[in-house]
């Protein structure tokens, strides 16, 4: 968005595009608290060929004066990516204010870890660090407005874009889920076979057992010539 | 377009003052919108919040699903930025929650699995804040949208409700394969477990039971003699 308007501004745009930017960064609205080591881990579950793009910004908390401070270089973040098999797809360190994109190549939950890499938090004693976090999905993840700058499209072009790439992400979470489908359906017969096969193997082994004990039993009663 | 030079600065001191408004309006009126999507484990007898700057007379929706772990309960808590609690449940599997903000500050959620003593769950919550950004940086959004427009919209916001209904599908199942899963896995091990039970059962009462008999064989001779 800021894109588009800062093109040939004047003089007098650029305290505006720089109102519209501090709107726009706190746009990444969702924030929480995370400790010094602390590692905090979200999933996604996606289909597969899916864009995910995350946006962070750290600030840290500054104990003599009681506040977070707007920005503090220095500060790191490590970000972490597991695919549904535990294997790692991104792990790259950032900055105190970052954006890590990916990729899914197989459908299922994909594990995004966030933690702090920052020793400087030592040095404050009781380091808090708030983090704003936006993670994007799929066509959610699309700028609409710099595909319109790019390929040139009118509005109605545009919006008639934006509804295919809807229909696109339902099409692969439907396909996602007949995959799911078919895991849920396999768990189940198998769930199935073992009950069915456990009481027929527990009735055969009560048989022989209560046979072996009452065999064992009369050979060794008579044994001791009791019978 | 390449415009004249008289028109081009006419133009650009039009926009200008176009971006002042349009970023004072933005800030004043609808302020960032958006939604905010999030799975994340919840460990036992933990409490996780989460944070959002809101503006005041925006429409915000909380709505929180529990997929995995245990009961799939979950305490919920809402805070406007006064500390007044706006919606608070214990235990609840799956809700959502309408409300308008009534004034500007930071409002608080949190998630709390403090009565669970060694089960981590993981939740979902889609925290909807306003109406989603517009298409457009809305330079020229003066006039009317046309037929087509307004159809695109709508067919825009039906398929916004198609995703919407197919993300609550999948979670509840999700929820579903998680149970069946447990299932699975409890019947192997019972199965196993209960037939070693059983054959270590039958063969230490043979033997409980001969030694009883070979104990009581001594008395009964001197019993009888």
């Amino acid at each position: 968005m800021a894109g588009v308007v800062g093109r040939g501004l004047p003089a007098m745009g650029r305290p505006a595009l720089l109102l519209l930017v501090m709107c726009a960064a706190g746009a990444q609205g969702l924030y929480f608290h995370i400790g010094e080591t602390e590692k905090r881990c979200f999933i996604e579950e996606i289909p597969d060929e899916t864009m995910v793009i995350g946006n962070y910004r750290t600030q840290m908390w500054d104990k003599q004066k009681e506040v977070f401070l707007p920005s503090t270089p220095g500060l790191g973040m490590h970000v972490e990516v597991k695919d549904p098999d535990g294997k790692v797809v991104l792990s790259r360190q950032y900055g105190s204010e970052g954006r890590f994109t990916f990729t899914s190549h197989t459908p299922g939950e994909h594990q995004i870890c966030l933690h702090s890499n920052s020793t400087r938090m030592a040095l404050f004693a009781g380091g808090k660090l708030r983090v704003h976090l936006d993670i994007q999905v799929g066509e959610h993840a699309n700028n609409y407005p710099e595909i319109a700058a790019k390929d040139k499209l009118t509005e109605l072009q545009l919006r008639a874009r934006q509804l295919l790439d809807q229909v696109e992400q339902i099409q692969k979470e439907q396909d996602y889920q007949r995959y799911r489908e078919e895991r849920f359906r396999l768990t189940s017969e198998s769930t199935n076979q073992r009950v069915l096969w456990w009481s027929i193997a527990q009735t055969v082994i009560l048989i022989l057992t209560g046979i072996w004990q009452m065999r064992h039993l009369k050979s060794f009663f008579e044994a001791k010539k009791l019978v | 377009m390449p415009l004249p030079g008289s028109a081009q600065r006419w133009a650009a001191a039009a926009g200008s003052w176009g971006c002042w408004l349009l970023a004072l309006l933005l800030l004043l009126v609808t302020g960032p919108g958006g939604a905010s999507e999030i799975t994340f484990e919840l460990p036992d007898n933990a409490k996780q919040c989460f944070y959002e700057d809101i503006a005041q007379g925006t429409k915000c929706t909380l709505e929180f699903q529990v997929i995995t772990g245990g009961h799939y309960d979950v305490d919920c808590r809402l805070e406007d930025p006064d500390g007044k609690v706006l919606y608070k449940e214990m235990k609840k599997q799956y809700d959502s929650f309408t409300f308008t903000a009534s004034k500007n500050g930071t409002y608080k959620f949190c998630f709390s699995n403090e009565f669970s003593t060694f089960t981590h769950k993981t939740v979902y919550f889609d925290f909807q804040v306003g109406e989603d950004p517009p298409l457009f940086p809305s330079e020229n959004r003066v006039s009317a949208l046309t037929q087509m427009e307004s159809a695109c919209v709508s067919i825009h916001e039906a398929l916004k409700s198609v995703i919407d209904y197919q993300t609550h599908f999948r979670l509840r199942e999700a929820q579903g394969r998680s149970r069946a899963e447990d299932l699975n896995t409890r019947v192997a091990y019972w199965s196993v477990g209960e037939a070693l039970i059983l054959l270590v059962v039958s063969i230490g009462q043979v033997f409980l039971l001969k030694s009883f008999f070979s104990d009581k064989r001594t008395t009964t001779t001197r019993v009888g003699s």
